[in-house]
């Protein structure tokens, strides 16, 4: 997540929590090494004009809108989503929730027989295992070529390539409806005109994911694109120069210089597409319901039907927590293998 | 340097770029210019880019079977209110890890940071449940309280604040301001580009949001604009032949977006840098 800048922290004498919460600074931007107002009063209270008791109170008031709609629209749904996880809450009393029957791991013990839960996770790891490293690679070389010596024309093209991320997916998915459509859709067009038949894309078992997939990288390509600009434009110009100066070719600056000191961005980019990826539901159920015979079910889209189609409540639940923890793993993974190990 | 004599010196990059450009968007002119065609024009192949003639005609069409302007108004209404709650719950938290000294301040930021990373997905069951529960399915309320107080916010607010000088603060505070006024008075004013950039992303997001509009809405008449759109789109008795009129209900729902996008574009890009650098 944050990188924490070199500098270090103030000197903090009654240092409060040095726990994750202390001030992560960022790593570009407006950096002023003020890490909150920690550097300049140390102690509770000491040499100020006001006791602490005021900002204590001051503190909790601002706090507190935040605090409630956290309380009540994020922790309590994450906790719930958990208990009912483990109930029959479904139909029967689905507007009685407290009569739901406490069934232990049954949900989970069910999710792994289930045909169609396992179609959708091998969906959605298809989605995830060509989705992510295409939408990487397309981001960041955009980002090299945008950075490569393009000035006046760089604002242009960074709108048009960031233009998709911005737009609703519901816009985004009937025009690609429209576009890949067999009988009068564009790339048929195109097709018709070099004699050529073009397949149906999305009522295909084989073509249906991919088409997402592509559709999924044009999206979020320009996300991506962003990053490693801000993460390039980072890189200090003198460290180039003096690659430059000790004879390195452009290649060899582009492995020494420009991938490594990019690692973190890399890292942060992967993460977070990797976590969109995995759960995936707009896309196959605006383009393709799922369909054809399920190649595009995916996890997020199967815990939807089983939840608001069908209300087995209990059930998506256990599904959603199966899916909260894979991400929750493969991010710790990500972060183990991508961090930097040669400090 | 000209632009020109860039391109002649690295004609490669801008030829890649720019066949990049197009087929990135090749599916807005697409949508945008098949908004505006004819039955014969739509269906034609090989396909026509350019309409010969320009017509309303599946704007039209799309208006009998949508109350467009129901919808229309239900997204502004709903992206207003998210957007106006986020200003002033985000500043103010912000303000208060970034200014204020108190105990709990570390582990509430450590919330906001983790708050960043939930699927949203994981909370839709029990805050449909939550929802009918307290009868607030097809209220505006529904639509916007999940969203009136966003992590992202939080932190963005967070960091432009704590680029205000502290010595300020405590003048204030020694000519006896209360922080309330403070906040107003002194730090709301000094944070207009953050809350700009603060402004257009909460919008767009709000203006974007599907699948808990989705989930929350059963009554046609509390639709937004995308779910009324993809509603019409993934109806199975919906007569075939209703490309253009998507491509017109599409076009509607990215136009206001592009034109947000267009104008502040500064305050855009300023955003996306600082949302790169967590």
């Amino acid at each position: 997540m944050s990188t924490t800048s070199g500098k270090a922290a103030a000197p903090v004498a009654g240092a409060r929590g040095g726990g994750p919460g202390t001030a992560p600074s960022p790593a570009t931007g407006s950096e002023d090494g003020r890490e909150g107002p920690d550097g300049r009063r140390r102690e509770h209270g000491r040499g100020r004009k006001r006791g602490l008791g005021v900002q204590n109170w001051a503190g909790w008031l601002f706090s507190t809108p935040f605090l409630v709609l956290f309380t009540v629209f994020m922790a309590f749904p994450i906790v719930a989503t958990l208990a009912m996880s483990f109930t029959d809450f479904g139909l029967r009393n689905v507007t009685r929730p407290w009569e739901a029957n406490f069934i232990g791991f049954e949900n989970y013990t069910k999710l792994f027989g289930d045909e169609k839960f396992l179609t959708a996770l091998f969906n959605t790891g298809y989605f995830v295992v060509i989705g992510v490293p295409l939408t990487l690679f397309l981001g960041l070389l955009v980002a090299v070529l945008l950075n490569n010596g393009i000035d006046r024309a760089r604002t242009f093209f960074r709108v048009g390539f960031y233009a998709p991320v911005v737009t609703s997916i519901v816009a985004v998915a009937v025009v690609w409806r429209f576009v890949l459509d067999p009988s009068d859709g564009l790339i048929a067009g195109l097709c018709a005109e070099l004699g050529l038949t073009a397949p149906d894309f999305l009522g295909s078992e084989t073509l249906a994911m991919p088409s997402l997939i592509a559709m999924a990288v044009w999206r979020n390509l320009g996300t991506v694109m962003v990053l490693f600009i801000a993460g390039l434009q980072a890189i200090p110009t003198e460290v180039r120069e003096a690659a430059k100066l000790d004879g390195a070719g452009a290649w060899q600056e582009l492995r020494r210089i420009t991938v490594p000191l990019l690692r973190p961005t890399l890292l942060y980019a992967t993460v977070i597409t990797t976590i969109g990826y995995l759960n995936v539901f707009e896309e196959p159920f605006v383009m393709t319901q799922g369909g054809p015979s399920d190649s595009t079910l995916t996890v997020s889209l199967n815990m939807y039907r089983e939840g608001f189609n069908f209300f087995h409540m209990g059930y998506a639940s256990a599904m959603a927590y199966v899916l909260f923890v894979v991400i929750m793993g493969i991010t710790v993974l990500q972060l183990r293998l991508l961090k930097d190990n040669t400090k | 340097m000209s632009a020109k004599s860039q391109v002649m010196k690295r004609p490669l990059v801008y030829v890649l770029l720019s066949a990049g450009l197009l087929v990135m968007s090749a599916p807005f002119l697409w949508m945008a210019l098949s908004a505006f065609k004819s039955a014969e024009e739509l269906t034609a192949s090989p396909p026509v880019w350019i309409p010969s003639e320009w017509t309303l005609d599946s704007f039209h069409r799309l208006l009998d079977k949508l109350d467009l302007p129901l919808y229309f108004m239900n997204s502004v209404i709903v992206a207003v209110l998210v957007t106006v709650a986020n200003l002033v719950f985000c500043s103010m938290l912000g303000y208060a890890l970034a200014k204020l000294n108190f105990i709990g301040r570390n582990k509430i930021f450590a919330l906001v940071l983790g708050a960043l990373m939930v699927p949203g997905n994981l909370m839709l069951l029990p805050l449909f449940v939550l929802m009918s529960k307290l009868q607030l399915i097809d209220s505006y309320a529904a639509l916007v309280l999940p969203f009136a107080a966003g992590a992202f916010g939080v932190f963005l607010m967070r960091q432009f604040m704590q680029s205000i000088p502290d010595e300020l603060l405590e003048a204030a505070r020694m000519d006896g301001a209360g922080e309330w006024y403070i906040f107003w008075r002194i730090v709301m004013p000094l944070v207009k580009p953050a809350l700009a950039t603060l402004s257009i992303f909460t919008f767009l997001g709000s203006w974007n949001n599907f699948v808990w509009p989705l989930i929350a809405t059963n009554d046609p008449d509390k639709y937004t604009l995308p779910v009324a759109l993809a509603t019409f789109a993934t109806d199975p008795n919906k007569s075939s032949g209703s490309n253009g009129m998507l491509m017109a209900g599409a076009f509607l729902i990215v136009l206001p977006v592009l034109i947000v996008f267009a104008v502040l574009q500064r305050y855009f890009t300023q955003g996306i840098a600082t949302a790169g650098m967590k």
